[in-house]
């Protein structure tokens, strides 16, 4: 009984162990490899065994700062406008409308990033925004091709990543809580900081977390609204691989991208445990 | 016999059908009056033929430049061979290259750039030509100097497509007059057009075009002399609008007015807005030319010889030309192209002003401090 019981499992596992075999382990072996060995003559990659793609890796430094500015900053600005929204929508508007609004979240992404990034160019160009102001006098705007631009690009791209987690624990909210500390003679506000705010913070905390994270690896918005003046990690990568062809060094890179990841994840998980838990407590008092 | 002339028509040839089903005439009745007698007697005759045509397969895979073809050009081409043209656009060699280098592109045509070919002869991955299988090149009648490239140790691996020269599109309406240097160009760009020019997002030609205003060669490798189109390229960044190859947009909506362009690019902009001028850097510059190329592991070989024949083919060429606005290194082509085109100053420049031009060398491809270079250019 046991036997099959045990059997079965494996035999479940199995589809998911393969894949994760076949599509991430794999191609990791391979980047790590690829970042010990040389260039060869005329690009690609030569066997071999050496340190010095590693020891190149400040020459890269720039993209490394740049993502490292952009994605939290982008992070940021995403759950500031997220958060009030998500909350409009959880808390505060009638059912009757709540799917419609919520299917309006998800339009967007309806249409290619690519696409919808394009658009941005337009809106930004000096025919767009820009000659808007310059009716009242705002002459000679420039957004496109600037780190605002890519920024705007950035929340206008992840925004629904952000509501959604946010939504979901906001939804889950027991009304009962703020009917309590209403009828103690709390505030509004205060009920909101000891008691919304805290409970709500799982779904910050995965809203953050998924926009940092595939922000880290961003290249296209960059690429597109930075009018290839605002360098990301990603576009570092893909010059390395598409341009000038040095597979060691790119998969250096990306070796060093994925620790960065590693560390600032982790560290940002437990300052947002150890927030969490003081939160906590405050909650219960 | 009448009938054995007239195509029969599809409702003729229904109710013959429905007849021949229902028993009502014979097979022989039904296949002399509808014609499909006559039709496979010739299939059978001439089935050998039928054959090489439809060895080719059904589908060719061409990688090109953006704005280097016209579209109605790949339906002749279907409505000839029975094979369609799948088309990819890239934005460098460089990015070809790596493709290609990644093995499996599945490209069947491409097209590298003079300064490219040595690289994929050396590593193998481009496939010597069979000129028996492109009648339609004739060497005789192209200008030695746009064809010799694609030729390697007396074997040809490339034919050649068009060339061109990379200079100077400039908006006269907002830069008031003329560009016609390199000089103007960096210096412009940090004062009065400022925020308004554009350089390309390709070493070779942004690097290049930074040596040449020093008064270097395009060409150089020497790390003193990187060393000064270094400075000037991070100098000029904060003042750049964009680092881009795709700079039609943004030159055709009045953001930029000053851009690194490729000769079609600049003639497409002037049909289109007479104000937007292209000029070469009177100091130097590029000059280009594009091949036809099969990848050594081209999927469809058939196809890509039919193709390349078939492109190269004057009339086919001639339209290609008008369409794209690149000069033909080809006198038979130019013998079909209006006047007014062989006098256009953009497409085909006076002597003296290609002069100072310099082709692409290889190693300005594939030198891994140039790459470099540019990498500290776009992130600083």
């Amino acid at each position: 009984m046991a036997m099959t019981r045990s059997r079965a499992r494996a035999l479940l596992l199995t589809p998911a162990g393969l894949w994760y075999a076949a599509m991430l382990l794999l191609p990791l072996a391979v980047v790590l490899i690829f970042s010990f060995g040389e260039r060869s003559q005329i690009g690609g990659y030569a066997p071999g065994f050496t340190l010095e793609q590693y020891a190149n890796l400040p020459a890269r430094f720039a993209a490394f700062r740049n993502t490292l500015t952009l994605a939290p900053l982008g992070t940021l600005a995403s759950l500031l406008i997220a958060y009030p929204l998500a909350y409009y929508l959880a808390v505060k508007v009638t059912p009757k409308w709540k799917t419609m609004l919520l299917v309006l979240v998800i339009v967007p992404f309806w249409t290619s990033i690519l696409i919808r990034s394009y658009a941005w160019i337009f809106l930004l160009g000096g025919k767009g925004i820009p000659a808007f102001l310059a009716m009242f006098g705002l002459e000679d705007v420039r957004l496109l091709n600037t780190p605002f631009a890519v920024l705007v690009g950035i929340v206008y791209g992840y925004l629904p990543l952000m509501v959604f987690p946010i939504y979901v624990a906001l939804e889950k909210l027991d009304k009962r809580l703020l009917e309590a500390a209403a009828d103690l003679g709390t505030p509004p506000w205060r009920a909101f900081l000891q008691i919304t705010l805290p409970l709500s913070m799982p779904g910050v905390l995965t809203g953050s977390m998924l926009v940092f994270i595939l922000l880290m690896g961003e290249f296209l918005i960059p690429s597109i609204l930075g009018g290839g003046k605002v360098f990301f990690v990603g576009n570092a990568l893909v010059d390395l691989f598409l341009q000038s062809r040095n597979w060691p060094f790119g998969s250096a890179v990306a070796v060093g991208l994925v620790l960065v990841m590693l560390v600032t994840v982790g560290l940002y998980t437990r300052a947002a445990k150890r927030f969490g838990a003081g939160r906590d407590d405050a909650a219960l008092m | 016999m009448k009938d054995d002339q007239q195509p029969i028509s599809r409702k003729a040839f229904m109710e013959e059908l429905e007849r021949y089903r229902k028993g009502s005439v014979t097979r022989r009745h039904f296949l002399g009056v509808t014609g499909l007698g006559t039709a496979m007697a010739v299939m059978g005759g001439s089935l050998p033929r039928m054959a090489r045509a439809q060895d080719i397969g059904n589908r060719v895979v061409l990688a090109t430049w953006p704005n280097y073809h016209d579209p109605a050009d790949f339906d002749a081409f279907t409505d000839k061979t029975g094979a369609y043209t799948q088309v990819n656009v890239f934005g460098s060699n460089e990015e070809m290259l790596a493709k290609i280098q990644a093995g499996g592109s599945g490209w069947d045509v491409f097209v590298p750039t003079n300064y490219a070919i040595p690289t994929y002869v050396d590593a193998g991955l481009i496939e010597p030509l069979d000129l028996s299988k492109i009648p339609n090149y004739d060497p005789a009648s192209y200008d030695p100097r746009f064809a010799e490239a694609g030729t390697i140790d007396g074997t040809v691996y490339g034919v050649p497509k068009n060339w061109g020269t990379t200079g100077i599109a400039f908006n006269s309406s907002k830069t008031g007059g003329v560009v016609d240097s390199w000089k103007t160009f960096f210096d412009g760009a940090r004062d009065q057009f400022d925020g308004r020019v554009m350089v390309h997002d390709y070493q070779l030609t942004t690097i290049g075009n930074a040596l040449v205003y020093h008064g270097f060669s395009f060409n150089s490798v020497d790390p003193a002399e990187l060393a000064k189109a270094e400075e000037l390229l991070i100098d000029v960044k904060p003042h750049l609008y964009a680092i881009s190859s795709d700079y039609q947009p943004s030159m055709r909506n009045g953001d930029a007015w000053l851009t690194m362009c490729w000769t079609g690019d600049g003639k497409q902009m002037n049909t289109d807005m007479p104000e937007i001028g292209f000029a070469l850097g009177k100091e130097g510059g590029e000059i280009w030319s594009d091949y036809y190329a099969i990848p050594k592991d081209a999927p469809h070989k058939d196809a890509a010889y039919a193709l390349i024949n078939f492109l190269l083919d004057p009339e086919v060429n001639a339209r290609e030309a008008l369409a794209h606005g690149y000069p033909v290194a080809d006198a038979r082509t130019n013998a079909l192209l209006p006047q007014e085109l062989l006098d256009d100053p953009i497409i085909y420049p006076a002597a003296e002003a290609l002069s100072p031009l310099e082709f692409g060398a290889a190693v300005t491809l594939t030198d891994p401090n140039r790459a470099e270079l540019m990498a500290r250019f776009k992130s600083a």
